[in-house]
């Protein structure tokens, strides 16, 4: 029996892995071939996508991008012992994309049945909790504290600071919430996790519950990702009947289960406090702080909110050790961050390494350029609240501290890529009417500064007293970045203001560029 | 196909299709979904979600049985109903076209695909064609950020649209 394994991640989906899966498991039973074809994750390399990879005496042999119409001659070719054919790329390990990767959180990500039990054992998984368990909750904390893991949703609080915070503080009742409300568009990494090794998750949020003596867990998943949804719903079923959850997790005294819940299309519900009030059924609206989550977080109990790659991380940490993990990344970056990297670029996917790459070796040189062929203009990191860089910043170092020094954010890792043919007066209105569209409305300058911002760029844009509209534009940035209750309000000014910085000549009137010319 | 506001499209009831969560609203049925949800912790997303599959939306005759079982005001559940981009408060189309206009696919042309494609369908963001087939949805971003412009029909995503294959997949579900 030969085994073939297809994707059945939403990106390989969404380009007809499913039909691919279809046609091969057809002509191998009209040829009486004797296959079995195992859905995993994605490799992450989704120019390669639908990624077929077959189990020879080689090794795994992958095959990709293909088409429903490449099956025959695939067939043809005796892919099914890894024959030549103009797809075949070798073995997928090997591929420089994957290659020049260090792969500790998506280890396993695309190589595995994502619901399979005994893969994930067999491929290390629970061996975090096993230790977790045997060390107890303040030595756990201390690991995760020698990690540097930093919170990878975007803020880059230190993760064990909040976890000894959690523990410290006595309650009757402790949760633990997973931030799965990726909402920022180029990132995938909280979707790839959810869809791809979702055991991961579970394993990191039960970690967490025991170091700070927490009896609930939440995830949070945005109502954007409904495979996630169900292959997540399915890990946790899954995991309850084999004793990884439930009233005494793994065999020890610990109690611990986890509900999956989802969103309802509101951005800023990636925002913890937000996300927290919407979790107990209210309109995502974002608290005050203090009192900090750890204190008073859901349902007023002490509540350690991170995000799906920040727990994901966990598990490795507690099996090598904190230390282990530290010994990757740069200055207080330590670790290894998954980068997305997407939008008009030829080799977009995910790519986990260590903190350090120059922004332009992630565009430039892993991410080949443009998908269009013609000159990259911008890159948006961090999301719609990220700032927007030239390539003269293509020196910037991927690392927390080097960002904020160029007036950017890493955020959560994702990385947009924009030919010459974008609009960077465009993205700015965009950016302010995004924040329109999404403030949840509680203080003013987020809500009626993104309104009269975007309102201003629009008169910029049609030539209307520039010079003091973008006086005033400016000035709305400011009081928005200083006076704004959470990140919503207070960081769209980076991607309009790196946008009026960096590409001043878009926001001239047109018909004087034009003439210009 | 001529445009018409969601808003005037108010015909619960019909069903048909491969849709099959449009049911006219039913207070036995309400008062099941909310009992169902009832016992846990924050259960009004919950409620609230299960109508928008049960009914293709929650109807306002839903708010008071909501209100009185969770003891809470009608202004509170009015309140949550109305932010949440998700839930409708009128009926949708048969199916659910829902294009992304994030960053990563504005990158790679989605809005020339999604301007042809609300040009052809006759509609505008959040209209439902004439026929009652096909509501089209803006979404900020499916995580599909490398394999753009993407859009998420029904429950199938969709990704490197171009004009021509959005139209193709449209046709498919809807039919001609």
């Amino acid at each position: 029996m030969t085994r073939i394994f297809i994707p059945k991640d939403v990106a390989a989906l969404a380009i007809g892995a499913d039909k691919v899966a279809k046609k091969i498991a057809e002509i191998a039973a009209a040829r009486r071939l004797d296959v079995t074809v195992v859905r995993t994750g994605s490799r992450g390399m989704f120019f390669l996508e639908p990624l077929v990879e077959v189990e020879t005496a080689a090794g795994r042999i992958g095959y990709g991008p293909v088409a429903p119409a490449d099956v025959p001659a695939l067939f043809d070719a005796d892919f099914l012992n890894g024959g030549a054919h103009s797809l075949r790329i070798g073995r997928p390990e090997d591929h420089p994309y994957l290659a020049r990767q260090t792969r500790l959180t998506f280890a396993r990500c695309g190589i595995t049945d994502p619901l399979s039990l005994v893969d994930y054992a067999e491929l290390g998984g629970w061996r975090g909790l096993k230790r977790a368990i045997e060390m107890g909750p303040p030595a756990i904390v201390n690991e995760v504290t020698q990690s540097g893991l930093r919170g990878r949703g975007g803020a880059g609080f230190p993760t064990g600071i909040k976890w000894k915070t959690v523990a410290d503080t006595q309650a009757d009742r402790k949760y633990v919430v997973c931030n799965a409300d990726e909402g920022d568009s180029g990132t995938f990494a909280d979707r790839m996790v959810m869809e791809g090794d979702p055991f991961m998750l579970i394993e990191g949020m039960t970690i967490a519950a025991i170091a700070v003596g927490a009896t609930k867990g939440f995830v949070y998943c945005r109502s954007e990702y409904p495979h996630a949804i169900r292959t997540f719903n399915e890990a946790l079923r899954l995991a309850r009947c084999g004793g990884w959850l439930g009233p005494d997790v793994a065999g020890s005294k610990h109690s611990f289960d986890i509900e999956l819940r989802v969103g309802a299309g509101a951005y800023v519900c990636g925002e913890e406090t937000a996300l927290l009030d919407s979790l107990e059924g209210k309109r995502g609206i974002v608290r005050a702080k203090p009192p900090l989550p750890a204190h008073k977080g859901l349902f007023q109990r002490p509540t350690v909110v991170n995000n799906v790659l920040s727990f994901a991380a966990v598990p490795f940490i507690l099996a090598e050790g904190g230390k282990a993990y530290a010994d990757f990344g740069m200055g207080r970056s330590r670790g290894t961050m998954p980068i997305q990297i997407a939008g008009n670029v030829r080799y977009g996917g995910l790519f986990e390494t260590a903190f350090g790459l120059t922004l332009g070796e992630i565009v430039n040189d892993i991410g080949g350029g443009t998908l269009s062929g013609r000159p990259v203009r911008a890159v948006q990191c961090g999301g719609p609240l990220g700032a927007y860089f030239p390539p003269s910043l293509f020196d910037t170092p991927f690392d927390y501290e080097a960002f904020t020094a160029r007036d950017g954010l890493i955020g959560h890792g994702g990385v947009v890529v924009f030919d010459d043919t974008v609009d960077m007066a465009q993205m700015a209105r965009f950016a302010m009417e995004f924040c329109a569209i999404e403030s949840c409305g509680k203080c003013t300058p987020c809500r009626i500064g993104a309104v009269r911002g975007k309102e201003v760029i629009e008169r910029i844009m049609l030539g209307t007293n520039v010079d003091a509209n973008i006086t005033l534009l400016e000035d709305l940035c400011q009081t928005m970045k200083f006076g704004s209750l959470c990140a919503l309000g207070g960081f769209v000014p980076y991607p309009v203001m790196s946008a009026l910085r960096h590409y001043p000549e878009d926001f001239r009137p047109r018909a004087a560029a034009v003439a210009a010319e | 196909m001529a445009a018409s506001a969601s808003d005037n499209e108010a015909r619960p009831g019909k069903s048909g299709g491969n849709m099959p969560n449009m049911a006219v609203f039913d207070e036995a049925r309400a008062q099941e979904i909310i009992a169902e949800h009832i016992g846990l912790e924050g259960p009004l997303l919950p409620i609230l979600h299960a109508f928008n599959e049960e009914f293709g939306y929650v109807d306002d005759a839903a708010v008071p049985l909501i209100a009185q079982a969770l003891n809470i005001t009608r202004a509170e559940v009015h309140g949550v109903l109305t932010f949440y981009h998700d839930f409708r408060r009128v009926p949708a189309g048969r199916h659910m076209l829902k294009i992304c206009r994030a960053e990563a696919c504005q990158s790679r042309g989605s809005e020339d695909v999604a301007r042809r494609c609300l040009s052809e369908l006759g509609v505008d963001w959040h209209q439902t064609t004439r026929d009652g087939e096909l509501t089209v949805e803006p979404v900020y971003c499916l995580g599909l950020c490398a394999s753009g412009p993407a859009a998420l029909l029904d429950d199938e995503p969709l990704g490197q649209l171009d004009p021509k294959k959005l139209a193709g997949a449209v046709e498919e579900v809807c039919g001609s």
